[in-house]
């Protein structure tokens, strides 16, 4: 009686989340990996054509997703270490006991509320007029002008972008591991006559591994997966030279109505994701055990 | 020294941040100007506050009937994801089986699927389900709920069951040898305990709804339904290069969230932090 009483109440509680949850990411899951083996335009009266593992094959002679691979990787590189800099130098700043703390943090973490799409076009008209304008004063033209006609730039661009939305959030996580770190460490070590770099390299950095894992953890994976931003700074160009594996995979699935090959992609895109995240977690929890 | 050394630092980091919001002074400076003011400089003050472009923006991005919507959408999906996840994270935190690992754990690795992976498949079932149950599960603003619930589920779950295993056991089981069912149990004695985790939980699904574009995009094809930032989109394809208009539009999407800032700044700042380590 008890038991069969605590059944019930069991699937009372879980089973509406369960429900949506199934419906909404589990079973897509499942028709997704079951799409990628067939050829189809996304019309419902269209036969979808058995192709094994054709899709997959093809992925690799794909020059334009190949292209958008290497990008994103480059991409993202860039984007974690200027995330993580900017991120980290406004956190020791607004942790060193200034007036200004305060004020600064709210300004710089503002950014991430806002949402990729709405920045993104922010910064388009930055760059586009507010740049030149620079550059005409200055004389820097080299350096200030419109960076999103120019196809490395417009990389660099996104990179910056990216930056400003997500360095305030990553401060956050950083000023949360240094306020962590203890007082009495910090007091001996000036005691002991340590400099300043010395105390940032010998207890800050290491007791900070664990902030290390988060903030490498969330940059890496949300520059992997961009898409907002993409799509209103550069919307993938010049000339698809900014086109980024999200992109790519929505371009060839709603754009050009390739659903089985796009959703290849999207497949290996999950592997990828993943993997890369699996994998870094891994690492860098190892070396916060060694220390 | 060590006092001018520490001016200093005021004063760089002073300017880091305030280079930081510098691209809203910009937005804010231009939404009240011109065309011809705008192209003579585009840094310089406005001559005169005129309003007229808020309210062109406005009309054009049928502003008001966005806001609503985005403000349905996202309220009534946080309410229900707070009251779902949380009755579901307790569950399988104080059941102690296989059943309950194996539905943690699936929660846990499907945080690791990108959107896009999900997006067409996902599409192709919602309407499967709209043609073949006749439950209008696209292009209502109640079916993207129903896709906002599921996408959060997974993080929201997590973060309630690590904070479930800190609370102490004994607590429901007094209440449980008193007679209160299951229910009353979580009602009353659990789910207040769970405050400060709600509202780490309500913060992170406000930030993420509000501002999704990707998922309205696909579902919504009305134009009455748009969100914020659909309309956004739209306004933008519709109108570039007028650039005074667009500003004064970006400013208006940007309100709502600077009000919300004011608002719950220290909720956000600790909520972040918190969901972020855990």
């Amino acid at each position: 009686m008890q038991s069969k009483n605590n059944k019930g109440w069991y699937l009372l509680f879980t089973a509406p989340l369960l429900l949506i949850f199934i419906t909404v990411v589990v079973i897509p899951f499942i028709i997704g990996i079951y799409y990628s083996f067939f050829k189809w335009d996304g019309i419902a009266a269209n036969p979808k054509v058995f192709v094994g593992f054709d899709n997959f094959i093809k992925l690799f002679g794909d020059t334009r997703f190949l292209e958008s691979t290497w990008k994103t990787t480059l991409f993202t590189i860039l984007a974690v270490i200027s995330v993580n800099i900017v991120g980290l130098v406004f956190a020791l700043l607004v942790t060193s006991k200034l007036r200004t703390s305060n004020a600064a943090r709210t300004m710089v973490f503002m950014p991430y509320l806002i949402g990729g799409l709405i920045l993104g076009y922010i910064w388009q008209f930055v760059f586009l007029d507010v740049f030149t304008l620079i550059g005409e004063v200055t004389g820097l033209e080299n350096v200030f002008f419109n960076w999103l006609i120019d196809m490395d730039f417009a990389l660099y661009a996104l990179v910056f972008v990216f930056t400003w939305q997500m360095a305030g959030y990553i401060m956050i996580i950083y000023i949360a591991g240094i306020q962590s770190i203890p007082n009495d460490v910090m007091e001996a070590s000036m005691i002991d006559g340590a400099s300043w770099w010395q105390r940032l390299k010998n207890i800050t950095f290491p007791l900070l591994m664990p902030a290390f894992t988060i903030s490498l953890f969330l940059t890496l994976s949300s520059a992997f997966k961009i898409y907002d931003v993409n799509l209103s700074l550069t919307g993938g160009g010049p000339a698809n030279s900014t086109e980024m594996f999200a992109m790519n995979i929505y371009n060839e699935i709603f754009g050009y109505g390739n659903y089985g090959y796009g959703q290849a992609k999207a497949i290996i895109f999950f592997f990828i994701v993943a993997g890369i995240t699996l994998t870094q977690v891994y690492i860098t929890k190892k070396r916060e055990v060694e220390m | 020294m060590k006092k001018v050394n520490k001016f200093i630092k005021e004063l760089l980091l002073l300017i880091a941040a305030l280079f930081f919001l510098s691209p809203i002074y910009i937005i804010i400076v231009n939404s009240f100007k011109n065309r011809q003011e705008l192209y003579e400089n585009v840094l310089a003050l406005p001559e005169e506050f005129s309003f007229q472009y808020y309210i062109e923006a406005m009309e054009k991005m049928n502003f008001l009937n966005a806001l609503g919507n985005s403000l349905y959408i996202t309220i009534v999906s946080v309410l229900i994801i707070v009251i779902l996840s949380s009755m579901t994270a307790w569950m399988l935190a104080r059941t102690d089986n296989k059943l309950s690992k194996i539905i943690f754990m699936v929660f846990i690795a499907t945080m690791l699927i990108p959107f896009q992976t999900l997006m067409m498949p996902l599409m192709q079932f919602m309407s499967t389900i709209t043609n073949t149950l006749h439950i209008p599960m696209i292009n209502t603003r109640e079916g993207l709920i129903f896709m906002h619930i599921g996408f959060s589920s997974s993080i929201s779950v997590f973060l309630y069951h690590g904070f479930v295993k800190s609370i102490p056991i004994t607590l429901e089981e007094a209440a449980t040898i008193d007679g209160a069912s299951k229910f009353g149990v979580f009602w009353r004695i659990i789910f207040p305990i769970l405050k400060p985790i709600t509202v780490t939980v309500m913060i992170l699904n406000v930030i993420n709804i509000w501002n999704d574009y990707l998922l309205p995009s696909l579902t919504l094809t009305d134009k009455g339904l748009r969100t914020i930032p659909l309309s956004t989109f739209y306004f933008f394809g519709e109108f570039t290069i007028q650039w005074n208009l667009a500003m004064a539009g970006l400013m208006l999407t940007i309100i709502p969230v600077v009000i919300f800032y004011i608002l719950a700044q220290k909720h956000i700042i600790k909520g972040i932090g918190e969901g972020a380590v855990k």
